[in-house]
């Protein structure tokens, strides 16, 4: 079973992403499971949400301590949420960002980075001060975990995705095919 | 059709697949998707109901009330506070013997102000002679709205679907949607035997002096006992038809156990992932999952606990001045056995404090180590010494 | 005012109720904001709507205000100051107020 923990600010998405996630690996026939961190949101609060992903049935149904896999949808999070908390040396910790590796200081873990800010202005998701970078994230994060197919992920964008909806896809396309590790 | 869906949407898609013609409800977190889904339902046309806005959740169950009483099927959802403030009505719906279905989302009661799950809200309307359905998946919610209204209808007393908060009602998970037709097929439309009707006048729920109230509430208590053989049966047909099957407990490797976990809501789930990693390491533990607190299946938890030394309860509840309430109402059903077991009673959880997989093998062990329980309540997971 | 953090060892430790221990000035709930309600004391003619259904407190009556005025008429009266501490820019005093003086600012980070 794979644990997932995404951090992000209220009102980014991060929820929105856990569900297209687990729709993706729902029709790869993945059991699933997602929720959020469950508290009193508000704009730009630091929220976390989760998938749970496996061949049989999920049964724990118990917060995610020990997560495989981490994603980061708004870089600024780091100085006050703790997101390498219990994740694991063999995963990842994606993270939303237009600075070098070297900014990141993470030696014990696997650091991917990509500028999902960047590439979701480029295709006019949301606004110029607050895009949408939730689905070209999981682009990327597809990509590195090979978790999902690139196929899977765009029926499941297809599936969530209000507006915009070939843009966003496009956008989560050009992050799968440019990650950097 | 499987589909992704939230604890809270498939509450609403149960009520719609059960074709529920009156729907009122109050938002109250962690509830509020519930009655968002039926009303964008009933907007694209999908659930064929009324929507009647309400401003309280006692005015919601009065509603209900009203509606069931002209025959109509009547749903309801609400959580904590929401379903204290219909107390009284909760009387009335089951003492006016009338079929409506509601979903209880299990929160803490404030204050202080706590939006995270525990059981003790619709537990402490045990006496209220609603029929009660503790779930432990989004499956089962969907199954046990469409079941509760067969069996409501059948004995004429109301159901209460009760889910965790967050741990199901915000938690997506695959759910196998069944076709309408296959639906109808199991569940015919409502055909009350008694109904508030112009052309055939009856006054409802009047003046029952001594002489006759006595053997009202007897009859209550009858239909009751009646709805254990009810739930059974409708769950075998509903297997028929669906290919599913909950019960009225599920027992999991019972049979040669030394010492058997009781658990309710989600605590059951993640209990079948500790229970099954014990059984590999040669631990003679098994599982009991108790799925209808009301009616309380006495002799069935009698017959699965007869063969084991032992039985760990875990309750994510308390009755102030007595205990968790599963272990008090087991401990009662036990008495008539000529072997008891010990119960060791564990309190967790409460106000939503997660119940992890350690912590779950620790209750285990605990009780694997012990004769009998140290203390009267094991409370687990506190944070701080005791005082 | 300096604050401590309060530290809990025993179940002793905690409040037998639900209460806030110490003061709760210092907790200054205005960060939530993202919009925050400025006012043009040019046009405010002081009716004290805004303070009325502020469900905060978190408009103030300033007495002998050195505000700017629209007239002498009412510069003797009390104006209306946003606490900012507290404000968490809601919108409400922007929507009431009869002569629209209050604009909802977004706050800048």
């Amino acid at each position: 079973m794979i644990e997932i923990r995404i951090h992000g600010r209220g009102g980014q998405g991060s929820v929105v992403a856990s569900k297209i996630f687990a729709e993706a690996l729902f029709l790869e026939g993945k059991y699933v499971q997602a929720f959020p961190e469950f508290g009193t949101e508000r704009r730009g609060a630091p929220v976390q949400a989760f998938v749970r992903c496996g061949e049989t049935p999920i049964l724990v149904r118990s917060n995610i301590y020990e997560p495989d896999h981490v994603i980061v949808l708004d870089a600024s999070l780091i100085e006050m949420v703790n997101v390498v908390s219990g994740l694991k040396r063999s995963g990842f910790i994606l993270i939303n960002s237009d600075l070098g590796s070297g900014n990141y200081n993470f030696p014990e873990y696997r650091v991917a980075l990509v500028d999902a800010t960047k590439i979701a202005v480029r295709h006019k998701l949301g606004t110029p001060t607050t895009p949408i970078v939730n689905t070209v994230i999981l682009g990327a994060f597809a990509k590195i975990t090979n978790l999902v197919s690139f196929t899977s992920l765009e029926k499941a964008v297809r599936d969530y995705a209000p507006v915009k909806i070939d843009e966003n896809v496009a956008a989560a396309k050009e992050t799968y095919e440019n990650v950097k590790i | 059709m499987k589909k992704l869906l939230m604890g809270n949407h498939t509450v609403s898609w149960g009520a719609m697949l059960a074709r529920a013609q009156v729907i009122a409800a109050y938002p109250i977190t962690p509830q509020t998707q519930i009655v968002e889904e039926l009303a964008t339902l009933c907007a694209e046309g999908k659930a064929k109901a009324q929507f009647i806005k309400v401003e309280s959740e006692h005015s919601a169950l009065a509603s209900c009330i009203g509606a069931s009483a002209a025959g109509a099927r009547a749903f309801t959802a609400t959580s904590s506070q929401g379903l204290a403030l219909m107390h009284e009505l909760l009387h009335w719906a089951a003492g006016a013997r009338l079929p409506i279905v509601m979903a209880n989302v299990n929160r803490a009661m404030a204050p202080g102000w706590n939006i995270w799950t525990e059981q003790t809200d619709s537990l402490a309307q045990r006496d209220t002679g609603w029929i009660q359905f503790y779930c432990e998946n989004n499956q089962e919610i969907l199954d046990s709205i469409i079941q509760a209204y067969k069996i409501s209808e059948t004995v004429s007393l109301p159901s209460m679907i009760v889910l965790d908060a967050f741990f199901l009602s915000h938690t997506t998970e695959p759910v196998e949607i069944p076709p309408q037709e296959l639906v109808d097929k199991f569940l015919p439309p409502y055909k009350p035997q008694y109904k508030l009707d112009p052309k055939e006048p009856h006054a409802f729920g009047g003046l029952s002096s001594t002489e006759y109230y006595y053997e009202l509430r007897y009859k209550i208590q009858k239909a009751m006992e009646r709805a254990k053989e009810v739930i059974e049966e409708t769950d075998e047909k509903f297997n028929q038809i669906f290919e599913r099957k909950y019960g009225l407990i599920e027992e999991i490797e019972t049979s040669d156990a030394e010492v058997i976990l009781v658990t309710s809501s989600t605590i059951t789930s993640t209990a079948r992932f500790v229970t099954e990693q014990l059984r590999k390491t040669g631990k003679k533990i098994g599982l009991l999952k108790v799925r209808v607190f009301r009616p309380f299946p006495s002799s069935e938890i009698r017959d699965a606990l007869s063969n084991c030394e032992k039985v760990a309860v875990i309750d994510r509840n308390i009755s102030f001045g007595s205990g968790g309430i599963f272990a008090s109402e087991i401990k009662s059903a036990i008495q008539k056995m000529g072997k008891q077991p010990v119960i060791f009673p564990f309190i967790a959880g409460l106000g939503g404090r997660d119940i992890t997989v350690p912590q779950i093998e620790e209750m285990i062990n605990y009780t694997f180590e012990n004769a009998k329980p140290k203390e009267e309540i094991l409370w687990r997971g506190l944070k701080y010494e005791n005082i | 005012m300096k604050e401590k953090k309060i530290k809990f060892n025993k179940i002793g430790d905690l409040p037998y109720l639900t209460v806030s221990l110490g003061t709760t000035r210092v907790n200054l709930t205005g960060q939530w904001r993202s919009f925050r309600p400025v006012i043009d004391y040019q046009k405010c003619t002081r009716c004290m709507i805004c303070w009325k259904f502020c469900p905060d407190v978190s408009v103030i009556k300033e007495p002998n205000s050195k505000k700017a005025a629209p007239s002498e008429k009412i510069a003797h009266l009390p104006a209306p100051v946003i606490n900012y501490d507290f404000c968490k820019g809601c919108g409400i005093c922007a929507e009431e107020c009869p002569v629209k003086c209050i604009e909802m600012k977004p706050e800048k980070k």
